[in-house]
C-alpha cells in the first residue's frame, strides 16, 4: 500500500493540477469582471470631478483641471450642506453607537422580559422600507406638531442607526466566552471595571463596525431625511435638488474626498488585522 | 487511610477552621417552568492546604457546587463559609477565593503580564509587589520569557498555566478549578497533573478541583467526594473510595468493578459465605452496617486487578468461581480477560504481562477465577 504510493498517484495529481488551471482562468475572469462592474461608477465618479466643463451640466467629458480642487467650498450653500451631513452623521453615529452598544450588549447576554420584543423591533427597523418609514415619521411630526429641521433629521438617524449599531453588536457578544467576564469579577473587578478593561474591549471590533455602518447610513441617507428636514438641506438633498439646473463638479470632488476617507479605513484595519493574525502565526511558531 | 473528615479538620480549633465549608447548600434552577434541584443539601468541609476533588458525571452538579463556592451563583438554601465567616450572598468580586475556568477564560486583549496581574491590581497592590509578585509567579509555572505574549499566541498547556498563575498570584484562600485539564490532550494531561499537584505543594493553597475524570481524581487528591445527582454520595481517601465503594454508584462509577451476586450460606468468622453457581464459592468479610444472613442474596463488588486467572481449581481459602473467556485483550504491559461466569454475570480481569509471559488463557476456554476473601466487598442485599 505504501509501496506504490510515490508513482500511482501521479496520473490523478495532473487532473487535479489541470482544474486547478482552469478553475483559476475562471476565477480570473470574474474577478476582472467584478472589479469592472462595481469600479466603473466610481471611476466616472472621480474623472467627472478633474472635469474642465464651462457649462452648468457635469456630462461631457471636456479636459483635465484640478480647479474644482481648488475652489471646492466655493458654493456656499453646497458646503453648508456637507457640514450639516457630517456633524449628523457624526452625531447621530456617536447617540447610535452607545445605545446600540447597551441594546446589542443586553440582547446578546441576558435573558429579560422584552427581550424577544426588542429583537423583533430591532429586525423591523431594518426591514421596513424607508420610504414608508419617511413618510410615516413625517405624519407623526406632524401629528405632535414638531417643527421639521436639524432635530428631527437626527433623531431619524438615530432611530434606524440603533438597530444596525445592535445587531453588530450582539453578534460580537454572541460569540464571546462568558467565563472570561466571570474571570474578571473572580479576581475582584466591579461591574463598571469588569465593562471598562474587559468586554468593551473585547466587543469593540463589533462596536467599531457598527459605528462605521451608522456613520456610512447616515452620511448618504436620502430618502428619510427629505421627510424630516424641513428647511434644513443636507448634502444628498442638495445634490437631488441641483440635479435639475446642472451639477458642479465639486460635488464629485466631495464625493472622491468621502469615498477615498472610507478607503483609508477599510485598508488601515485590514492592515492590522493581517500584522495580528502575522504576529500570533510567527510567535507560535517558535 | 483511616483519615476521617473529622479527623482531618478538627471542626472546634479556631486555627484550623475549615478552608471552606458548605451547609445544607441546595440550588434548585426554574427551567419552563419546572424546578429543578441541580444541588440537594450539601454538608461538606474543606480543610486549609487540602487538594480536596468534586469527581463525578456530567450535570452531578459538581460544577454548580464550585460556583457557588466562587460566588457565581447563589444557593437556594443553606449557608457557604470562607474560613468560618459566612459568605453567603457576597458577590464573586469580594470572595477571596480565586477560580481557574475550563475554557482558562484569559483576557484575549491583554499579555499574559497583564493577565496575571489584573487581580493585584483590582486590589491596589503597590507597583513594586506587583513586579515581584507576579515574576515569581510566571516562575513558577514555568512562564518567564513569555510575559509580554498575548494568550492567542500560547499553547494550550501554556494557556493553562497563565489561568493557573493568574488565580494563584493573589494567594486566595482556596483555589477552585473547573475541569482545567478537560481541553488537553493525553500526555500534557498527565504532565499538568503531577505539575498542579507541585504547585499545590509549593504554594499550600486549598485546592478544589472539578473533574469527571476519575484517574485525574485519584493520582492528585487527598480526598474526593463522589457526586451524583446533585448528592454525595461518598467522602473519603482516594483509597477509602477505590477499595471501599460505599455504593454501587461509586464502585460503578471509580474504576472497573465486578458485581457478583449469590445466596448467602453460612456466616461465620465476621465472613459471609456465598454459594455461587453449581461449584462456585465466594467468602465476604461483613460489616455492621450490612445485615447479612443465611439463606439471604447478598451483592459484592471484586477489582479486575486482585482476581487471578487460572485452569485448575485453587485450592486453600481463596474465592472460586468458574467462567469461560469471551474476550481477551492485549495490552501490552497489561492483558484484559472477560470472564462470563456459571450464573451469567460477566467479569473483567487485568493481568500484568510481568508475571505472566504467555496468555493464560484463550477465548472459548474454561477458567477458574480466583481472589483473597477480603478483597471481596460487599455492597448490600441484592434484589
Amino acid at each position: 500500500m505504501t509501496a506504490p504510493a510515490t508513482s500511482s498517484p501521479r496520473a490523478p495529481r495532473r487532473r487535479v493540477r489541470r482544474r486547478a488551471v482552469r478553475s483559476g482562468r475562471v476565477l480570473h475572469l470574474y474577478t476582472v469582471l467584478l472589479i469592472a462592474w462595481l469600479l466603473l461608477p466610481i471611476a466616472v465618479m472621480i474623472l467627472f470631478g478633474f472635469n474642465d466643463t464651462h457649462s452648468k451640466q457635469n456630462y461631457r467629458w471636456e479636459g483635465f483641471t484640478l480647479r474644482w480642487y481648488r475652489h471646492l467650498f466655493d458654493k456656499r450653500d453646497l458646503t453648508a450642506a456637507l457640514v450639516n451631513s457630517l456633524t449628523i452623521a457624526l452625531l447621530s453615529t456617536a447617540i447610535s453607537t452607545v445605545i446600540g452598544t447597551a441594546a446589542g450588549l443586553a440582547l446578546g447576554r441576558h435573558r429579560f422580559r422584552g427581550r424577544g420584543a426588542a429583537n423583533l423591533v430591532l429586525f423591523m427597523a431594518i426591514s421596513c422600507p424607508e420610504i414608508v418609514m419617511g413618510a410615516s415619521l413625517l405624519s407623526m411630526f406632524v401629528t405632535f406638531n414638531l417643527p421639521r429641521g436639524y432635530p428631527t433629521i437626527l433623531a431619524a438617524h438615530v432611530m434606524f442607526s440603533i438597530a444596525f449599531v445592535a445587531v453588530t453588536v450582539r453578534a460580537r457578544v454572541v460569540g464571546l466566552d462568558p467565563s472570561v467576564e466571570e474571570a474578571a469579577q473572580d479576581l475582584g473587578a466591579g461591574p463598571w471595571t469588569r465593562f471598562r478593561l474587559v468586554t468593551l474591549p473585547m466587543i469593540m471590533p463589533g462596536v467599531v463596525s457598527g459605528a462605521l455602518l451608522a456613520f456610512v447610513l447616515s452620511i448618504d441617507d436620502f430618502v428619510i431625511t427629505s421627510f424630516t428636514s424641513g428647511a434644513t438641506v443636507t448634502f444628498p438633498l442638495w445634490i437631488y435638488g441641483s440635479t435639475r439646473t446642472g451639477t458642479p463638479p465639486q460635488v464629485n470632488v466631495m464625493g472622491t474626498l468621502i469615498c477615498a476617507v472610507g478607503v483609508v479605513v477599510a485598508l488601515v484595519s485590514a492592515r492590522r488585522n493581517v500584522r495580528r493574525l502575522q504576529a500570533d502565526r510567527d510567535a507560535r511558531g517558535d | 487511610m483511616t483519615e476521617t473528615k473529622h479527623a482531618a479538620a478538627p471542626p472546634d480549633v479556631g486555627a484550623a477552621l475549615p478552608a471552606i465549608e458548605l451547609a445544607g447548600v441546595a440550588k434548585e434552577y426554574r427551567a419552563h417552568g419546572e424546578t429543578v434541584a441541580a444541588v440537594r443539601g450539601l454538608d461538606l468541609e474543606i480543610a486549609q492546604g487540602e487538594f480536596f476533588s468534586l469527581l463525578g458525571p456530567s450535570g452531578c452538579g459538581k460544577t454548580t457546587t464550585l460556583r457557588i463556592i466562587a460566588g457565581f451563583e447563589e444557593p437556594t438554601a443553606g449557608r457557604v463559609y470562607l474560613h468560618g465567616a459566612d459568605v453567603t450572598g457576597v458577590p464573586a468580586n469580594k470572595r477571596d477565593v480565586n477560580m481557574v475556568f475550563q475554557s482558562y477564560a484569559l483576557f484575549p486583549h491583554m499579555s499574559v503580564w497583564d493577565n496575571v496581574a489584573f487581580g493585584l491590581r483590582r486590589r491596589r497592590v503597590p507597583k513594586e509587589e506587583i513586579r515581584a509578585r507576579v515574576g515569581e509567579m510566571l516562575e513558577t509555572v514555568d512562564l518567564t520569557g513569555r510575559e509580554k505574549r498575548r494568550p492567542a499566541e500560547l499553547s494550550g498547556g501554556q494557556q493553562q498555566r497563565v489561568a493557573l498563575a493568574r488565580a494563584l498570584v493573589n494567594r486566595p484562600r482556596a483555589l477552585l478549578l473547573d475541569e482545567p485539564l478537560g481541553a488537553l490532550d493525553q500526555k500534557l494531561r498527565q504532565a499538568m497533573q503531577v505539575e498542579l499537584k507541585r504547585i499545590q505543594r509549593e504554594v499550600g493553597i486549598t485546592f478544589v478541583y472539578v473533574t469527571h475524570d476519575q484517574g485525574e481524581a485519584l493520582t492528585m487528591s487527598d480526598r474526593i467526594a463522589v457526586m451524583n445527582d446533585g448528592r454525595v454520595e461518598q467522602l473519603g481517601t482516594p483509597r477509602e473510595i477505590y477499595e471501599r465503594p460505599a455504593t454501587r454508584f461509586v464502585a460503578g462509577f471509580i474504576g472497573t468493578s465486578n458485581l457478583l451476586a449469590g445466596e448467602v450460606e453460612r456466616i461465620g468468622d465476621g465472613r459471609a459465605v456465598i454459594s455461587y453457581g453449581p461449584d462456585g464459592r465466594i467468602e465476604v468479610p461483613l460489616r455492621p452496617a450490612l445485615p447479612a444472613a443465611p439463606g439471604r442474596r447478598l451483592e459484592l463488588t471484586v477489582r479486575p486487578e486482585k482476581i487471578t486467572i487460572g485452569t485448575e481449581r485453587p485450592g486453600g481459602a481463596l474465592c472460586a468461581v468458574r467462567g469461560t473467556v469471551t474476550e481477551v485483550v492485549y495490552l501490552g504491559t497489561s492483558t484484559n480477560y472477560n470472564v462470563s461466569t456459571a450464573t451469567g454475570a460477566d467479569v473483567v480481569v487485568f493481568t500484568q504481562n510481568a508475571t505472566s509471559a504467555d496468555h493464560v488463557a484463550a477465548r472459548g476456554d474454561t477458567v477458574w477465577l480466583s481472589w483473597e476473601p477480603r478483597h471481596s466487598y460487599a455492597m448490600g442485599a441484592a434484589q
